[in-house]
């Protein structure tokens, strides 16, 4: 087996911790600045943009679930959308059928998540490559006629879905339900990227690193492959669901349609166009999947479908590091040591 | 205990045209060690040049083979412009270049001729019921075509220089190159060959599921589920497990699962194949050195 299969060479390596320290004042500062262009848009959009983004940062915390699992830990996963819908369906089904606030319903959908994740690594795990590639796939197919089964019409309202309500706003908040929405959207997004960012910069997440740039070495090295890989996919199902129940949320409306193969497929393209294992480029890559197609869309129906193709095909050819690697390199030209 | 024998005999001719696609799945796969993702694809951007084809007033079976030649000519491009440059990339890359593949081709073909489903044609007419009624002309002729061209694609890789060169340029590049064999283009011809394949299932099965440019992807499924089953590195294996997907397939829709499920069923093979059996009931289980 050839020591870095399924990841581009270009992939950040298991990397020393920072070289240059900032201050405490300028990373305070520099959170602070985020945050506040990070709730602009609250005051400075309309609705309908505002909800884009909304979809845009829930699509870029799935993009992140899918890339823990294929950017850093290597397995090639097809089939996130599966998860995505899982999420979905648990929140969407708790909301409508039992009365549980949103708020309850997140810890729920994040467990059932991992849980299925957790199950699906187990086979995942002799698996690897291609065949993984081409199970997740399969199951991405499958995913939409198994909500319409009849035996779940019950739960899932068959065809014709679920409908449910945006979480209301405190009563001490002037904000409309959508911008609300955004607020939640954001703070939980935040939370799974700070997530994500100490999980990658820790023992864990080195140590997925070297299983998936030479599984050999790493085992060698005393590392437990298996339940590892196990984790990294329980964890990424987690964060992709989360991304699902907040979809449910957002749209207010859950369907066996709106989780077809192409879900799976759009946040793969995601993580290509931002960035393979990158986190940064997670966020990118939700931007991407949401605002791309809406400009394609203006010039025909099959336009996004095609856009993307090529996109992918163009980013793997020229760009295998997506817009993380290109920023990573105008950055490192602009301010990098010199020579 | 007609009705049993009527779904087996569907299944046989349903399994006929999933044992081409494996088929031609199989065939990159040797070659490459690559799944073609866009396989179904390509099958069905064939099935509506042939409907062109006949629309424009061709016979039914000049179509048939125009289409052939033209898709013929679609594999080996795509295995130039495409699959060339990332020979040497990792899975990753393949698999992400095979899904761009299959965006580009099918939401193309929608966009040319539309996403409405259209009937497709079959040359297999019948006035009287064939052996009382328990077999279509259409389910009897499709399975004739598939065995012919099973028949062809092995009398080729047995028994001309040509087929001879494809199968030591999948065995062992180097060792062909070194004897003079163009891989390169062994493997553009491998591609050809595939989507011809591709093409000849795709009219085959248009006529029963309708043609739409996403008529292909639950038989894509089938496919795989097909190729796994027999062993991914063996043609033969494929051939007869692409027949047993289409048996199980059909009884298991009738009796076991009902038609809403029956990509499932694909499903449940094709982990249970890689979990319990992964080289496949006849493929050769492959060990590497690390």
């Amino acid at each position: 087996m050839s020591a870095s299969k399924g990841i581009p060479a270009s992939a950040p390596m298991v990397r020393a911790p920072a070289q240059r320290s900032i201050a405490g004042w300028q990373r305070a500062a520099i959170v602070l600045l985020g945050a506040a262009a990070a709730l602009a848009p609250i005051w400075v959009l309309d609705s309908f943009p505002l909800f884009q983004l909304t979809m845009a940062i829930i699509y870029a915390v799935a993009v992140l679930g899918l890339n823990i699992v294929t950017g850093y830990s290597g397995q090639i996963s097809l089939g996130h959308g599966a998860f995505f819908a899982v999420g979905a369906y648990a929140t969407a089904i708790l909301m409508a059928h039992f009365d549980w606030s949103f708020w309850a319903t997140l810890p729920v959908a994040a467990l059932v998540c991992a849980a299925i994740g957790f199950c699906i690594g187990f086979p995942a795990l002799r698996l690897h490559g291609l065949y993984l590639a081409l199970t997740t796939f399969a199951l991405a197919v499958a995913v939409p006629q198994l909500l319409k089964h009849r035996a779940l019409e019950g739960w899932t309202g068959g065809v014709q879905g679920l409908f449910l309500l945006k979480p209301d706003p405190p009563s001490w908040l002037p904000l409309s339900p959508d911008r609300w929405m955004y607020v939640v959207v954001l703070v939980i997004a935040a939370l799974m990227y700070l997530l994500a960012w100490n999980l990658i910069r820790s023992r864990i997440g080195r140590a997925l690193m070297a299983t998936r740039d030479h599984p050999t070495a790493a085992e060698a090295m005393g590392m437990d492959i298996a339940s590892l890989k196990t984790r990294a996919f329980a964890v990424s199902a987690t964060i992709t669901g989360v991304a699902g129940s907040l979809s449910a949320v957002a749209v207010e409306y859950v369907a066996p349609d709106s989780f077809t193969f192409f879900v799976s497929i759009t946040l793969f393209v995601g993580m290509v166009a931002g960035g393979i294992a990158s986190i940064l480029g997670s966020l990118f890559g939700g931007l991407f999947v949401v605002f791309v197609p809406n400009i394609a869309e203006a010039i025909s129906r099959s336009a996004p479908g095609v856009i993307y193709g090529v996109i992918l095909i163009l980013f793997l050819f020229v760009m295998p590091d997506g817009f993380a690697g290109l920023l990573r390199r105008l950055w490192a030209r602009a301010f990098g040591p010199r020579g | 205990m007609e009705a049993l024998a009527h779904q087996i005999i569907a299944g046989i001719a349903t399994g006929g045209i999933y044992a081409s696609l494996a088929l031609a799945l199989v065939m990159i796969y040797q070659a490459t060690h690559h799944v073609n993702f866009a396989q179904g694809e390509m099958a069905t951007l064939s099935t509506f040049i042939a409907l062109s084809f006949i629309q424009a007033g061709m016979p039914y079976w000049v179509a048939f083979f125009a289409t052939i030649a033209v898709s013929f000519l679609i594999g080996v491009a795509v295995e130039r412009l495409l699959m060339r440059p990332v020979q040497n990339a990792p899975v990753l890359t393949h698999v992400g270049v095979f899904i761009g593949l299959l965006l580009i081709i099918g939401n193309l073909t929608g966009w040319v001729f539309g996403y409405t489903t259209k009937m497709f044609p079959t040359p297999f007419e019948s006035d009287q019921p064939l052996f009382g009624g328990l077999v279509s002309a259409h389910q009897l002729g499709s399975t004739a075509v598939t065995l012919a061209v099973l028949l062809l694609v092995y009398l080729f890789f047995r028994h001309t220089k040509l087929g001879l060169a494809m199968r030591a340029a999948a065995y062992n590049p180097r060792s062909a190159r070194l004897v003079g064999i163009r891989v390169g283009w062994m493997l553009a011809l491998g591609w050809g060959l595939a989507a011809a394949i591709g093409a000849v299932a795709g009219m085959m099965i248009a006529p029963v599921v309708f043609l739409d440019p996403t008529m292909m992807l639950g038989i894509l499924l089938y496919a795989f589920a097909g190729a796994l089953l027999g062993g991914i590195d063996n043609p033969m294996g494929a051939v007869l497990g692409g027949f047993a997907v289409g048996v199980l397939e059909n009884l298991a829709g009738a009796y076991v699962v009902g038609t809403e499920l029956k990509l499932t069923v694909a499903l449940i093979i094709i982990i249970g194949v890689l979990v319990i059996r992964p080289s496949g009931l006849f493929g050769r289980v492959v060990l590497s050195r690390v």
